[in-house]
């Protein structure tokens, strides 16, 4: 499970470039949902995760996961409880390491890191099998560094690294966004069947309309800062593509707007 | 063919250098030139002990654990601070230039008592007598002695480097060098093991110093300066001997061969009449060649290529408005 209470977040306070990313938010995903999240740029849709991850200090509110206050906790100290895969393909693995020692790293999330070989004891077999099922034939190719890979084939491993200690959270940042059609499509493929097996409480940043409609079974909207829209249920089920296009467009249309309103007061009254 | 010997065998100590730099530079990426204090640190450690009468093997070692201490202040100042990492590198050496003086009590300290060398060398005299032939030339046995002890010595460093980078640690190291946020979310502290690493390899920097002190019979407040580009230099020779593989105990040999060859082109090249004042200038040319070489020689090619394309197509264009 996890749960978000009135989380504020702004970055660079007191200057010209501040953004209020987060302006107070709750959210509650039940455990082993699968939650997409959608949202204009800068909608704080990113923020969302990194105040999950721990990627910065909170300015208010607490995180808790699976019932732990984990708020004051740093990245790395979460890491056990949170699996993630991010946006670039190639930020979720070493390339001068082998297949195989990443997938050791990722098999001792959140472990003391120990003076024992690494790959002693592997679960080679079980790692061959799945790399099998990717269906990209990686299983071959355990030994090789994973910098030879294509970034698709590093994001489906990225992927597998995620889900391999079944974390209590998986937090998935358009991990498509980077990816050609093709291996964009073999990953979501993956990323549902892997999500089906696993219990982990899925959240997923997508800006796919249609990602946003067909998967997950409840959809969080974030627009400045705030939940802007959440449907779950039979009404997440009844979401078509083209209702979220229109969705989008009207939250594009409302910061347009804001734009346009501050510009005026600027304007008038200077 | 002594002089030979004793050049390899101080290419060996060398080589325990480039190990340590090996890890900073190839590992982390950080030219960290801490190097310049930790390398004379082992060796004001190990000659102020060897005078305070201690052992060969407790002095090498405080000397070791010297330079840990001496990296994990600049990993320190790096992490906690967000100090850039080469200026943290620069404070600690310039820091440990003052700790040197303070051990030592004086800025030259001579080794007069036996060293962890001296067994290998009476070994040696004891079994060939005072000097011995070799390929038909007369060799000191002590310099044998010493090229064994080295050898030794560096090949237990090396083979233990190997180990350690297979380790669930020294992977996590390696994997902080090539990708920080990826370990990071895995639940690993790079801060952690950015000054764990540190520590190691200025512990290996340390440990080179203590040896070449014991090995000279001197340490000296001015023996670090130009220690990190010595390493770099032997470092990247030997990246260029192996070729640019990933394989962890072929790079490893990589640098230890790169230290001694570039010991031994070192010799041929005083040998030859450069004066040694110049060495460090030649020595930073030749590291600068290193780098930005193999990029501009491709760089060269390139342009030539395309320029000779252009010419090519000019060509088939009249012809074909022939």
């Amino acid at each position: 499970m996890l749960r978000l209470e009135s989380v504020r977040k702004t970055f660079n306070p007191g200057t010209a470039n501040e953004v209020r990313a987060l302006a107070g938010v709750n959210l509650t995903l039940e455990p082993g949902s699968f939650t997409v999240v959608i949202g204009t740029n800068g909608s704080g849709k990113s923020t969302l995760q990194g105040a999950i991850c721990g990627a910065f200090e909170l300015d208010q509110g607490r995180v808790f996961v699976d019932g732990i206050d984990v708020t004051g906790w740093r990245e790395h100290r979460r890491a056990h409880l949170v699996g993630r895969v991010f946006q670039d393909p190639f930020a979720g693995t070493a390339p001068d390491l082998t297949v195989a020692e990443n997938l050791a790293l990722a098999s001792k999330r959140g472990g003391t890191r120990t003076l024992a070989p690494l790959l002693r004891g592997a679960r080679r077999a079980e790692w061959r099998g799945l790399l099998a099922r990717i269906g990209l034939g990686l299983e071959d190719r355990l030994d090789d560094p994973i910098g030879l890979l294509s970034g698709g084939q590093r994001q489906s491993i990225t992927l597998l690294m995620a889900t391999l200690t079944n974390p209590k959270v998986l937090l998935l940042d358009e991990h498509t966004a980077a990816l050609d059609p093709r291996s964009a499509e073999l990953v979501i493929g993956l990323t549902v069947q892997l999500v089906e097996q696993s219990s982990s409480t899925t959240l997923m940043v997508t800006h796919s309309m249609r990602q946003a409609a067909t998967l997950g079974d409840r959809l969080v909207a974030m627009h400045r800062g705030r939940v802007y829209l959440d449907v779950s249920g039979p009404e997440k089920r009844r979401l078509t593509e083209p209702e979220l296009l229109a969705l989008f467009s009207q939250m594009r249309r409302d910061d347009r707007f804001d734009e346009a309103a501050c510009e005026l007061v600027r304007t008038q009254y200077r | 063919m002594s002089l030979l010997l004793a050049t390899i065998s101080i290419g060996l100590v060398f080589a325990v250098l480039a190990l340590g730099v090996f890890l900073s530079f190839r590992v982390y990426r950080i030219p960290d030139i801490t190097a310049d204090g930790s390398f004379p640190l082992g060796a004001a450690i190990a000659a102020r002990l060897l005078k305070d009468g201690a052992d060969p093997i407790t002095a090498t070692l405080a000397g070791m654990a010297g330079g840990a201490i001496a990296g994990m202040v600049t990993g320190f100042v790096h992490v906690r601070f967000k100090v850039n990492p080469i200026l943290a590198g620069i404070l600690t050496m310039t820091a440990l230039y003052s700790v040197n003086l303070r051990v030592m009590g004086s800025s030259n300290l001579p080794i007069t008592s036996g060293t962890l060398f001296t067994p290998f060398e009476r070994a040696a005299e004891r079994v060939f007598g005072e000097e011995f032939l070799l390929a038909g030339r007369e060799v000191a046995s002590a310099d044998l002695g010493l090229f064994v002890a080295s050898g030794l010595m560096t090949a237990v460093a090396a083979v233990l480097l190997v180990l350690f980078l297979k380790t669930e640690l020294g992977a996590a190291m390696r994997a902080t060098g090539d990708n920080e946020r990826m370990l990071r979310a895995l639940g690993t502290s790079t801060d952690r093991m950015i000054v764990l690493g540190l520590a190691i390899s200025n512990a290996l920097i340390a440990l080179s110093g203590a040896l070449f002190a014991q090995m000279q019979a001197f340490a000296d407040a001015q023996m670090g300066i130009g220690v990190i580009v010595l390493g770099l230099a032997s470092v990247i020779l030997g990246q260029t001997l192996v070729g640019p593989v990933r394989s962890i105990p072929l790079a490893v040999i990589g640098a230890v061969m790169g230290a001694v060859l570039f010991r031994l082109l070192v010799a041929i090249a005083i040998r030859m009449g450069l004066d040694a004042n110049d060495l460090k200038l030649v020595t930073a040319v030749v590291v600068l060649v290193a780098i930005v070489g193999p990029d501009w020689i491709k760089d060269f090619g390139r342009r030539r290529l395309r320029r000779g394309r252009r010419f090519a197509s000019a060509a088939g264009g009249a012809d074909a408005a022939a």
